[in-house]
């Protein structure tokens, strides 16, 4: 884990469990992040991690376990509590979940749109400046989703993310399915958008790449537990063998001993 | 045996479990459809999707349906010499029956099938994810404009529709039939009441709030991945058409007493 005792964690994920039916997925789930610290979550298909994002963020609820954000316990909040909360965070979603039936500004300043008045030009100024930040053309905004390739939507997805300057940014698998340039490319937009906002981080990805260079930490999840955290600089000294195995793609080793991806396919949860 | 009532017992709680969640369903939906923010642009979009790109449908339904009613009811009053009565029948039919039960079904073919697609497809794709990241509720933005819509949409287009209705039977009347035009008229009014009209409203705001609400529910609940979201809007179609069937008798009879 990662520790700074002069300061309370900007997020704090105690023993959190979370099950569907009879399948554990996150059994006794522990991390820290520190503010403005980037971790990179990593772990084989199916151990758990986007479940773990959407605990943080409370798309799912926990079974048990603590979750903190700045010392505030989040777990059991009202519903106002929990709208406020997710205020204060962006995330991009694995496949963009960009909205299909709104042109490119309107995804964009969609949150800002639901907090205040602006019109139409405003709105559309205001994006044009995000996607240009993110390397793309201004005329991109009056596009729709579909009309863009999977890097431009990727870039798009981290700028409705990032358009109301938030504190938390949750990032799930945010190069899979692009080639290593457009990946490259995304990943230093994270970077910068990141230092940027001083934001805290914390990412999903397969990518060791892309961890390498959007990393400060990575913790590893394996059975539905955190089983390494520690600075990026450590990642190929960790002498755990499942780290070891992943960092490294073996095909053979602990981690494909046995199957271990907990499938969780059938869950059914909505949150409203 | 055991078997017998353990499958029954499987179904029985699979029925409860059902009708609990439409109910909580229905709790939530009504409740932020009337809990501000209205998303009024949301709502005039659903509203032109469901009314105006409905009436070419709804009007062909209603039109050739008020064409065979007058047709049929013609050839059997014939034989009993109530070939007068033609007129009246055809505008009580439509109005308290054929217009909403008809507009009713072709709507939910039409839009509960495109709205348990669409939601479906936004639930499988993150969308409706991304939207409580984005501090928006999906039963306010999703689901609350789609039901307002339909309630309002239906009556309009059954009323419209009526008048189709009552138009194609006077056509097959007057050039078919051979009625005279000032009597025909004058029978399809004589025994026409408001009542008749306001029952057909009401039938068909019911309709339009189940349209919405079964292609909503199920598209919400759509399970994963294409098959998901096909099996989502079949199952739309198919209860809010049994749904209109059951509401359709539930109206009438209590509108009657």
């Amino acid at each position: 884990m990662t520790n700074n005792k002069n300061k309370v964690p900007k997020i704090n994920m105690t023993n959190v469990t979370k099950s569907f039916g009879s399948d554990p997925v996150l059994n006794g789930f522990s991390l820290l992040i520190n503010e403005g610290e980037s971790l990179c979550l990593i772990g084989t298909s199916g151990s758990g991690k986007s479940v773990a994002l959407k605990c943080l963020i409370g798309l799912l609820s926990p079974d048990g376990g603590s979750i903190k954000i700045d010392g505030l316990e989040t777990i059991g909040q009202n519903k106002t509590q929990h709208e406020d909360l997710l205020k204060r965070f962006g995330m991009t979603f694995q496949f963009g979940a960009l909205f299909d039936s709104l042109p490119i500004w309107e995804n964009v300043t969609f949150r800002l749109r639901q907090k205040e008045k602006l019109t139409k030009r405003e709105s559309k100024e205001i994006a044009k400046d995000i996607i240009t930040q993110l390397g793309l053309s201004p005329q991109v905004i009056e596009l729709f989703p579909a009309e863009l390739s999977g890097g431009m939507q990727k870039r798009v997805a981290i700028a409705r993310a990032i358009a109301d300057k938030p504190e938390i940014l949750l990032f799930d698998e945010p190069t899979s399915g692009l080639d290593p340039i457009t990946s490259g490319v995304i990943n230093d937009l994270i970077l910068n958008s990141v230092n940027r906002l001083g934001a805290t981080t914390l990412t999903i990805s397969h990518d060791m790449a892309s961890v390498h260079q959007i990393a400060d930490t990575v913790a590893m999840l394996h059975r539905g537990k955190i089983i390494w955290c520690g600075s990026i600089r450590d990642i190929n000294h960790t002498g755990i063998a499942e780290v070891d195995q992943f960092v490294n793609g073996k095909p053979y080793g602990p981690l494909t001993s046995n199957n271990t991806a907990i499938s969780y396919s059938n869950q059914s949860e909505t949150t409203d | 045996m055991i078997d017998l009532f353990r499958s029954l017992g499987i179904g029985l709680l699979r029925l409860c479990q059902l009708t609990g969640s439409v109910a909580l369903f229905i709790a939530l939906a009504l409740r932020w459809s009337i809990t501000p923010p209205f998303y009024g642009k949301q709502i005039l979009k659903q509203i032109i999707d469901i009314g105006y790109y409905s009436l070419p449908v709804v009007g062909l339904t209603t039109l050739f349906s008020g064409m065979v009613l007058a047709l049929q009811s013609y050839t059997g009053f014939a034989r009993f010499s109530a070939e007068d009565t033609v007129a009246t029948v055809v505008v009580l039919s439509v109005t308290r029956e054929l217009g909403p039960v008809l507009a009713g079904l072709m709507v939910a073919g039409r839009i509960g099938a495109s709205i348990a697609a669409e939601i479906g497809t936004m639930r499988v794709t993150d969308q409706i994810d991304a939207l409580e990241t984005l501090s928006t509720r999906p039963m306010q933005y999703l689901v609350g404009p789609r039901i307002i819509a339909g309630t309002i949409c239906l009556p309009i287009l059954v009323l419209i529709g009526d008048i189709i209705g009552v138009f194609g039977g006077y056509l097959v009347g007057i050039y078919k039939l051979e009625f005279n035009s000032s009597i025909y008229l004058s029978r399809t009014l004589e025994f026409l009441e408001l009542n008749d009209v306001i029952l057909g409203v009401i039938k068909a705001a019911v309709f339009g709030f189940i349209i919405g609400l079964m292609g909503c529910y199920h598209g919400y609940n759509s399970g994963r991945g294409a098959e998901g979201v096909g099996k989502a809007t079949t199952n739309a179609v198919v209860s809010s058409s049994i749904l209109i069937l059951i509401a359709n008798y539930t109206v009438t009879a209590l509108f009657i007493g």
